[in-house]
């Protein structure tokens, strides 16, 4: 009978549990604590920091980044003789080239990068960037149906496509050739297409399929579409620029975060007359289109659209959707290549920290009598 | 034919076979089988739903007429109306129903038809069971249309017999004098008639019904038959009317039936055992239990929604996990806290007496105690769990009861006995109960075993002082109330035993209880009060009506704001997408073709509606409503712990018993005072006395003046008398000396305390006491162990009468034990035995109480004390000269706020008593009881002769002045509401310091009328504009044209408002109301007296409903509940009154003064951090989330993200979570001492400054600020740029890394900012949080997850080849700075310009550190001085000093209020005016009571 009212009702000479609070500084709330504050001395001394750094910094940028030499050339209407050759249905799978004249008045010393820019290609529609299968780039033999390559995964006949998915449909696939005219001769400038991705996606990202040679590694499987070689024959020459490991198309595959943007394309390789760079002159670039084979019928569908909206038609077909294709060449720095935006936006918010700084000294002074005699008090 | 021809109006019952005739044809040949099943069945759905309709209505209304008859007391309805009602009702049903299923309505025409071939079989059982459905469930609308005036009409017990029976609403029942057989028949042959009449209606050769008449035709019919055949039985004519609606009664129990010794007779109820079970889950339902409980909320339901959405591949734009894994977080967190609350007893902020037990441990011990159960004639020892309902026990004394028993019969005469109901209400003093007549007789075991008596009465309930049934025995019936009830959970005492009938099993009082908790509004991580295993204690506590504090409001406004904010960027971006879709996706459809199924640019639109939604749900962060939990429950911890929050003595620490409203403790503006036991102790000391003209008590010092406080010499020694109570004081010697030299008039006097009472005592031999004893002085050491034997205990009624049996005691004369005949007393050592004739008890009315004493010589003498006005007038002439020697005497008390009494005695002859106890024991049976009996105490109690007057100290809780001067400063109103006197209340505000003597004047309203409250009410507030007008000089002229309340919120000078319960009555009506409140509210204190808890709840309502301000009430009794549970937020002191309070209230703690710390400490800190908290929140949350919304126009509106998926699903839980919790759970802007000295500090939390729709609009356009800059830089800077060897930049996953990566560095700055009170947890959270970011980047980035998972992890190597180039890192840092910069000078601008008081506390503080000035010891010197006023007595000499030294305390730590945003001059002004004037008013003691007269 005794323990039952020992659950309710303390009893005496019984050691009963404290229920005292323990005196800990945490139960307590007495924690020793930095206790920072806004103080004229602190405030104002990091903004001047702040706007001297800044300005720093943004004078470095501008500096670094006019040193870099860019020449763009938009080519996106000035090859509209092969628009004019595929007009005619019957020569729409003939190759086609044209060519864009350039000069340059003055040498471009040290590195130089070639791109190709397209704008309003939206790479970075949510649907185009889920479609692509990372195992399948792998090298892995999976099911691709079930991945979200869809409608670029399989044929009809069930052929699987590799590689599957709409970024690689649509690789980019003109091909650009860059001459240099010196004497009324055109000699080629020699560009490199390897070394250009990140070392981690051409060594860990992208597999080929594990066999005794490319061919049969993709065996069963089919080129997507658009495609007019398959994946294992895009750079014969060179084992370790074929198949999913070329860099062309790993470049490609790392798609962009806007609808505008630039891929490298080549890199200049620095041999003879171009051991400095690109030596001033006339230069021809020459683009080469492929051929799109239209399996999925899409491309007539739009071609049927630009006939009424009485468009031109060329081919890695971007002016459908008002996207343009540029060549570039560019050097870079160590901030990367021409980027003025960066630098002036030091600049501007240096400027503001600055003039932040003296307003609040101003505003601070003034009010210094009222503030003593609130202190005061 | 067409199918709608097929549902035209077909004439009863043959309908359904028209229709499925009717669909067989129409269904072409060759139709799929399957098909074909599936009309049938939808046809038979579709009958039983109008089946269920039909019966539904025709059941409904010919209830509602029986319960309109019956409830109404037939003054709405009689037996022509139930008839026709019912009647009508059938017609009614045919047509709702008669053209699809027929509209039976009735089992036994569904039987008949099928007897007659015209229904088939197999649907017979369906139609039964839908039409008693139906029925059950109009008995259920009925019982609730008809709720209120059922309870009026049954008076609370609802029953099936006796008088005010309502079964009958019901169900029918045969009327008393038919026998079964006859009612059988009756119901046959009325059945039977109906069928006869429809059939005959039906049959197409009798002479037709006019087509869509039968109904009525049906109608009619059955009204002839009710008006034929009704008497018998009520007519029900229809099994599923009487069997649903009495299932439907017997699920909500209307009444029971136990009788004694029967136990197969009564298992027939199946009521509950007596087994208990506090443990809402076990193992295995815990899982789908929790579930199902927390997906009620919802919160979570719309996580779950959008989960779902998810899941619809078209429109996922992230993946599944984004939502699951906070999802899962925050219902694992739940969950978990759900299950240690079940598990441990007691939730963890509030440890319950049971300690540190498990719940299912404890339930195992209570339900394992043993009692003796009485079983077929012999005493048997079962478990408690095995106790039954109709089973006789056996109690013996000190013994807990094990159920809600009937009591017998008992050791003591007329089957008395007394219990202890602390474990039910916590009131230690014993209570009687009685056993009735007939069963107190049966006192052995043989007698007992033979009681077969049944005992009906109301169903269990959670009333604890209210019990209604009767008991039928022996053809007999007999009344039974709450009087003859023993309550599980009491304590049997001072008995040697009894027995009882068990009524209510504990059990089914659970069962009840675990449904209220169930119903109550749940909340995340709400500690829900834990069941004890005292059932009926934790009923009656109730569920409190769920509060929430206003910031929750809010925050649900906001959320459902920022819901419709969500839409319209939804809208905003789907249009955005529908036109992208039309003018560009269309083309860019040969490298992107559209999904499958979506044909047009519209719907693209309408899906990425749905995808923008998903992506978009962040603005409504998952985790808001579990971090609030989380940090309110870490504050109500803080306020579990604190050390000064403790009561030592009481040995209770504070308590948050809820958790919920911890943020508006630093908001509140009204405190309503319940006064004895929350200001004042409740501990009455016998302080002074006069007798016979000469005043003792006085406390003197060597030279016999008065001595002044904190000087007192030595305490009188009462060792001579070995039965005194050691805690007993009194300073005073003369009177021992009086005492000792044998003064007849003191002696006199102590044999009156001795004997004129109503206190019982308790020897106890053990040595052992039960804790919580009244305490008899302001020392009491309850808890020493007292091993002395044979201790004396007293327990009385009212502390008044304890302490002063208890002086009597220690003066000589100890009160030693009492029989209902005798008094036994040690006069000075010699025991002498009174016989006690009679008590005549003490009530409002009379205001004195007096017994009748025959003397061991045979003397008869009434012994009288009572309240002045009363007893002073009963004299006898020939005290005159004395009277008015006392009558000074009182006043001199009354002045120094003691209570008093006066006593009286007086002698009777032998012969007049016998007289007169002869009419009292006539007029004890009499009628009109009340009246005679009164009317003969009257008699008695006249010429009386005057022994003297007593006066009683009413201790105030300690430091309650300085508690109420520093809650006035800030800004707190105080108002006291308290059932005491007038003059009680009015002293105990003075010396508490509501009231000064400095006051411009004290309104006093005390009229009887409507009118005469209205009159005072006015004349007040002239009074109060007239002074300030010339005060002010016509300041305010202009501002009087404008509403009354602005003016009168403008006073000056200091006004208080007392006011009566009379007038409170009439100034609380509708009309009156207003004008109440504004008076009330200029005045500085407000002080109702005489009220009654309703009007303490109506007071409270008044002002939460017209200022909009936050109100506290704190109280510590059973009167104070309804406040407490009123206010917004109630404190419950657990003090002498027991524990009902605490049980209602939201915090409780066991001393007044605790309230300034939970004030002005824990609330506001509370405030402060939670308001913080939800700015950073939202903020947080929009910088997260509007990027996406930018990046919506880069991205051809596509629902593409910016940032990674896992960065989504993990930066509310794991980046940005703990630093902002460890914010909001420890943030300190000023150090507490410095929010007790500027109160002050406490003002923005009742103008909800730190958070209202402004700071939640600026938090929000900083979040978008912030998230513009996070895109657009980046974008800026990407848009053309190349990595320093010469690859894009620009490439999507380097971008969303540098984006996600600025974001989470800009808000970890931010809240470095926000933090004003950096511990080492916030350190570490702030500097983990971020490098947990990087960490798990870089794993997530790593090859090894990408191998494992190469379409999970896609952005491999992404972290180390983006966070390696100097423009990424260029760029975060440039986004940060353009972040934060403007912040940091906005912020600094705003504390340089306009600087809040806690800015510039802090800057002091800064100042003060490095100057070491003596500012704190002067502050320390005060506090020495004021801590005194423990013990002082309202406004004596003396005390004025210590009023003074505390002002000047708290001018000087004024000087800084100034800053504050509504400074209130005027008020400063008058504490000047004070000071100024301290001299004159300290040399006036009387000053007060003069005042308050004067009105």
């Amino acid at each position: 009978m005794e323990n039952k009212k020992a659950s309710f009702l303390p009893r005496e000479g019984e050691a009963q549990p404290s229920r005292c609070p323990d005196n800990s500084a945490f139960k307590q709330q007495r924690l020793p604590a930095w206790k920072p504050q806004l103080t004229i001395a602190s405030v104002l001394s990091s903004f001047f920091l702040t706007g001297a750094f800044c300005l720093t910094v943004g004078v470095c940028l501008v500096l670094s980044a006019n040193s870099v030499r860019e020449i763009q050339i938009d080519y996106s209407d000035k090859c509209s003789d092969c628009s004019k050759l595929r007009e005619n249905t019957s020569n729409w799978n003939k190759e086609c080239h044209c060519s864009v004249n350039f000069t340059l008045k003055e040498d471009i010393l040290g590195d130089v990068f070639m791109y190709y820019g397209l704008q309003n290609f939206y790479q970075n529609h949510r649907r185009y960037v889920i479609s692509r299968s990372d195992a399948q780039l792998l090298g892995r033999n999976v099911n691709i149906q079930r991945s979200s390559c869809a409608p670029f995964s399989t044929y009809r006949n069930g052929t699987p496509m590799a590689p599957c998915g709409a970024i690689a449909n649509s690789v980019f696939n003109d091909t650009i050739d860059l001459f240099y005219n010196r004497n009324s001769s055109m000699i080629q400038v020699p560009l490199l297409k390897t070394g250009n991705s990140w070392w981690t996606d051409k060594n860990v990202k992208f597999r080929n399929p594990e066999s005794y040679n490319l061919s049969s590694a993709f065996a069963g499987t089919a080129r997507p579409p658009y495609w007019q070689k398959p994946v294992y024959l895009l750079d014969e020459e060179n084992e370790r620029n074929n198949g999913f490991v070329n860099d062309d198309f790993i470049i490609w595959m790392r798609v962009s975060a806007f609808a505008t943007f630039r891929n490298l394309y080549r890199r200049v390789q620095r041999v003879r007359h171009f051991a400095e760079g690109l030596p001033a002159g006339n230069y021809t670039f020459q683009i080469s289109y492929s051929i799109l084979s239209d399996s999925l019928g899409l491309l007539e569908r739009c071609r049927e659209m630009e006939r009424n909206l009485n468009t031109l038609l060329s081919d890695f077909p971007v002016t459908r959707f008002k996207g343009r294709k540029h060549v570039i060449l560019s050097t870079v720095v160590w901030s990367g290549g021409s980027n003025p935006f960066l630098g002036i936006a030091y600049l501007a918010s240096g400027t503001a920290a600055t003039l932040t700084g003296f307003v609040i000294t101003g505003i601070h002074l003034k009010l210094r009598k009222k503030k003593t005699y609130f202190q005061k008090q | 034919m067409s199918d709608r021809s097929c549902w035209e109006v077909v004439p009863g019952l043959e309908a359904t076979y028209f229709l499925q005739h009717c669909r067989a044809t129409e269904t072409p040949v060759g139709a799929k089988l399957v098909r074909g099943l599936l009309r049938i069945r939808n046809q038979l759905v579709r009958e039983c739903l109008a089946e269920l309709l039909s019966t539904f209505v025709l059941i409904i209304i010919t209830l509602g007429t029986a319960a309109q008859k019956i409830a109404f007391f037939e003054t709405k309805g009689n037996l022509i109306t139930s008839y026709v009602g019912s009647a009508i009702a059938v017609m009614v049903g045919i047509y709702v129903a008669g053209g699809i299923s027929g509209a039976h309505m009735n089992p036994a025409f569904s039987l008949a038809m099928c007897l007659t071939g015209q229904f088939p079989w197999w649907k017979f059982p369906i139609f039964v069971v839908v039409q008693t459905l139906a029925s059950f469930i109009s008995a259920g609308a009925v019982y609730i249309l008809y709720y209120d005036a059922i309870w009026h009409y049954s008076n609370g017990t609802l029953t099936v017999s006796g008088p005010r029976e309502t079964a009958s609403i019901f169900a029918t029942y045969p009327a008393d004098n038919v026998s079964l057989a006859n009612g059988f028949l009756d119901q046959v042959i009325g059945t039977g008639v109906l069928l006869v009449g429809v059939m005959g209606l039906m049959d197409t050769r009798n002479k037709p019904v006019p087509k869509g008449l039968e109904p009525v035709a049906v109608a009619l019919l059955v009204l002839s038959i009710e008006c034929s055949m009704g008497a018998n039985c009520g007519c029900p004519l229809n099994p599923a009317r009487d069997i649903g609606p009495r299932l439907f009664t017997y699920v909500a129990e209307e009444e029971r039936r136990v009788r004694a010794n029967a136990r197969e007779y009564n298992e027939k109820f199946q009521y509950a055992s007596n087994c208990i079970k506090t443990s809402k889950y076990n193992i295995v339902t815990f899982l789908p239990v929790n579930l199902f409980e927390q997906f009620q909320e919802v919160a979570n339901t719309y996580f779950l929604f959008l989960l779902i959405l998810q899941l619809i591949p078209q429109i996922s734009s992230l993946s599944w996990f984004t939502t699951i894994v906070p999802l899962v977080l925050v219902l694992t967190i739940t969950a978990v806290k759900d299950a240690t609350d079940d598990y441990v007893s007691g939730s963890p902020c509030a440890p319950l007496p049971t300690g540190q037990e498990f719940r299912h441990k404890s339930d195992n011990q209570v339900n394992n105690r043993q009692s003796q159960v009485l079983i077929g004639g012999v005493l048997r020892q079962e478990q408690w769990m095995n106790v039954r309902v109709g089973d006789i026990i056996k109690l013996e004394n000190n013994q807990f009861v094990a159920a809600d028993l009937l009591l017998l019969s008992s050791s003591e005469p007329h089957g008395l006995c007394y219990i202890e109901t602390a474990e039910l209400d916590g009131e230690t003093n014993m209570k009687v109960r009685q056993a009735i007549p007939v069963t107190a007789e049966l006192g052995d075991t043989s007698q007992l075993a033979r009681f077969d008596g049944e005992v009906i009465c109301e169903p269990p309930n959670n009333k604890l002082d209210k019990f209604g049934g009767t008991l039928y025995w022996k053809e007999n019936k007999y009344p039974l109330s709450n009087q003859n009830m023993l309550l599980r959970g009491c304590v049997l005492r001072n008995t040697e035993w009894c027995f009882g009938l068990v009524i209510f099993a504990g059990g089914l009082r659970q069962q009840l209880l675990l449904c209220c908790t169930e119903q109550g509004e749940r909340h995340p991580l709400m500690p829900s009060r834990s069941p004890g295993p005292d059932t009926k204690l934790m009923q009656n506590s109730g569920r409190t009506k769920f509060k929430r504090t206003s910031i929750d409001r809010l925050m649900n406004t906001l959320v459902l704001w920022i819901f419709g904010f969500l839409v319209c960027m939804g809208v905003i971006l789907a249009i955005g997408n529908a036109i992208w879709e039309h003018e560009v996706g269309v083309c860019f459809q040969i490298y992107l073709p559209w999904d499958e199924g979506v044909h047009s640019a519209f719907f693209s639109g309408f899906l990425s509606f749905w995808s923008y939604i998903i992506i978009l749900n962040t603005v409504v962060p998952i985790s808001l409503y579990v971090s609030v939990e989380v940090i309110r429950l870490g504050h109500s911890y803080f306020i579990n712990w604190d050390k000064k929050m403790y009561c030592a003595k009481r040995r209770t620490p504070a308590e948050a018993r809820t958790t919920t409203l911890n943020e508006e403790l630093g908001q509140v503006e009204y405190i309503f005072s319940d006064k004895t036991g929350t200001l004042t102790q409740n501990i009455m000391v016998f302080s002074k006395c006069s007798v016979n003209g000469h005043s003792y008590g006085d406390v003197q010092d060597m030279l016999g003046h008065k001595a002044e406080l904190g000087e007192r010499p030595e305490p009188v020694d009462f060792s001579f008398n070995p039965l005194a109570d050691p805690r007993f004081q009194f300073w005073d010697p003369s009177l021992l000396e009086a005492v000792k030299l044998g003064d007849l008039h003191v002696h006199e006097f102590f044999r009156l305390l001795s004997l004129c009472h109503t206190v019982m005592s308790e020897e106890k031999s053990e040595g052992r006491r039960a804790a919580g004893s009244i305490p008899l002085g302001h020392r009491t050491l309850s808890l020493t162990p007292m091993l002395s034997t044979g201790e004396l205990l007293y327990k009385a009624q009212s502390p008044d009468e304890g302490a002063l049996v208890t002086a009597a005691r220690n003066f000589g004369f100890v009160f030693r034990s009492r029989t209902p005949k005798t008094i036994t007393v040690h006069e000075l050592g010699q025991a002498i035995t009174y016989e006690l004739l009679a008590i005549l008890d003490f009530n409002n009315i009379r205001k004195r109480m007096s017994v009748i004493i025959r003397s061991p010589e045979g003397k008869i003498r009434l012994y009288c004390k009572g309240a002045d006005t009363i007893l002073l007038e009963r004299l006898h002439p020939v005290n005159q000269d004395l009277t008015s020697i006392t009558t000074d005497h009182l006043n001199e008390y009354a002045g120094e706020g003691l209570r008093t009494l006066v006593l009286a005695y007086r002698d009777l002859e032998e012969s007049y008593y016998r007289d007169w106890s002869e009419r009292l024991h006539r007029a004890g049976s009499a009628e009109a009881r009340e009246d005679h009996l009164a009317q003969l105490y009257d008699e008695v109690e006249h010429d009386m002769m005057l022994l003297g007057a007593t006066a009683i100290e009413d201790k105030l809780q300690q430091g309650v002045p300085e508690t109420i001067a520093i809650l006035t400063l800030a800004n707190i109103k105080i108002w006291v509401l308290t059932g005491d006197k007038q003059e009680t209340a009015v002293n105990i505000a003075y010396s508490c310091k509501m009231l000064t003597d400095d006051m411009t004047e004290v309104f006093i309203v005390t009229g009887h009328t409507v009118l005469e409250v209205r009159e005072e009410l006015r004349k007040a507030r002239e009074k109060m504009m007239d002074a300030s007008r010339s005060v002010c000089n016509g300041f305010y002229q202009e501002k009087l044209s404008s509403k009354l309340t602005s003016v009168l919120e403008a006073i000056a000078g200091e006004y208080a408002l007392v006011i009566n319960g009379h007038s409170l009555a009439h100034a609380l009506e509708a009309d009156m109301e207003v004008e109440f409140l504004e008076t009330a509210c200029a005045c500085k204190a407000v002080i109702c007296c005489r009220v009654t808890p309703l009007q303490k709840a109506q007071v409270v309502e008044l002002v939460k409903k017209y200022k909009k301000a936050v109100t506290l009430a704190i109280g510590d009794g059973a009167n104070d509940v309804s406040m407490i549970k009123t206010a917004h937020i109630g404190v419950g002191i657990s003090g002498q009154e027991g524990i009902q309070a605490v049980l209602a209230s939201d915090y409780s703690f066991s001393q007044f003064k605790f309230l300034q710390r939970l004030l002005l400490v824990h609330g506001r800190w509370s405030y402060l951090r939670m308001c913080k908290f939800l700015c950073y929140f939202f903020y947080k949350n929009f910088a997260f989330t509007m990027v996406h919304f930018w990046f919506g126009f880069f991205c051809g509106f596509s629902a593409q993200t910016v940032y990674d998926q896992y960065f989504i699903t993990l930066y509310n839980i794991v980046y940005t979570s703990l630093p902002v919790l460890a914010m909001g759970v420890f943030d300190q802007d000023v150090p507490e001492q410095r929010s007790m000295e500027y109160p002050k500090l406490y003002e923005p939390g009742q103008l909800n400054l730190l958070f209202n729709k402004r700071e939640f609009f600026i938090c929000i356009a900083q979040g978008i600020y912030t998230s513009i800059l996070m895109f657009f830089i980046p974008y800026g800077v990407f848009a053309d740029a190349t990595r320093d060897d010469g690859a894009q930049l620009a490439d999507y996953q380097s971008f969303a890394v540098t984006v996600a990566t600025s974001l989470v560095i800009v808000v970890s700055v931010q809240i470095g900012l926000d933090t004003g009170f950096w511990t080492a947890i916030n350190h570490f959270f702030i500097w983990g949080s971020l490098a947990a970011y990087f960490t798990i980047l870089f794993t997530m980035h790593s090859d090894g997850l990408f191998r494992m998972f190469p379409n999970q992890f896609r952005f491999v190597g992404n972290a180390q080849n983006t966070l390696a180039q100097p423009t990424v890192w260029l760029t975060i840092a440039l986004t940060t700075v353009v972040c934060i910069v403007p912040v940091v000078a906005f912020r600094f601008l705003k504390l340089d310009l306009k600087p809040e008081l806690s800015d510039t506390v802090r800057y002091t503080q800064l100042v003060r550190k490095k100057q070491k000035t003596q500012h704190r010891c002067m502050r320390h010197a005060g506090r020495v001085g004021s801590r005194r006023s423990g013990y002082a007595f309202s406004h004596q000499e003396g005390f004025g000093e210590l009023i003074m030294s505390g002002k000047n305390m708290r001018l000087s730590s004024l000087a800084l209020s100034s800053f504050a945003p509504r400074p209130s001059t005027s008020w400063i002004e008058t504490l000047r005016k004070k000071k100024g004037c301290e001299g004159s008013s300290a040399g006036s003691p009387s000053g007060a009571t003069d005042k308050t007269l004067r009105v």
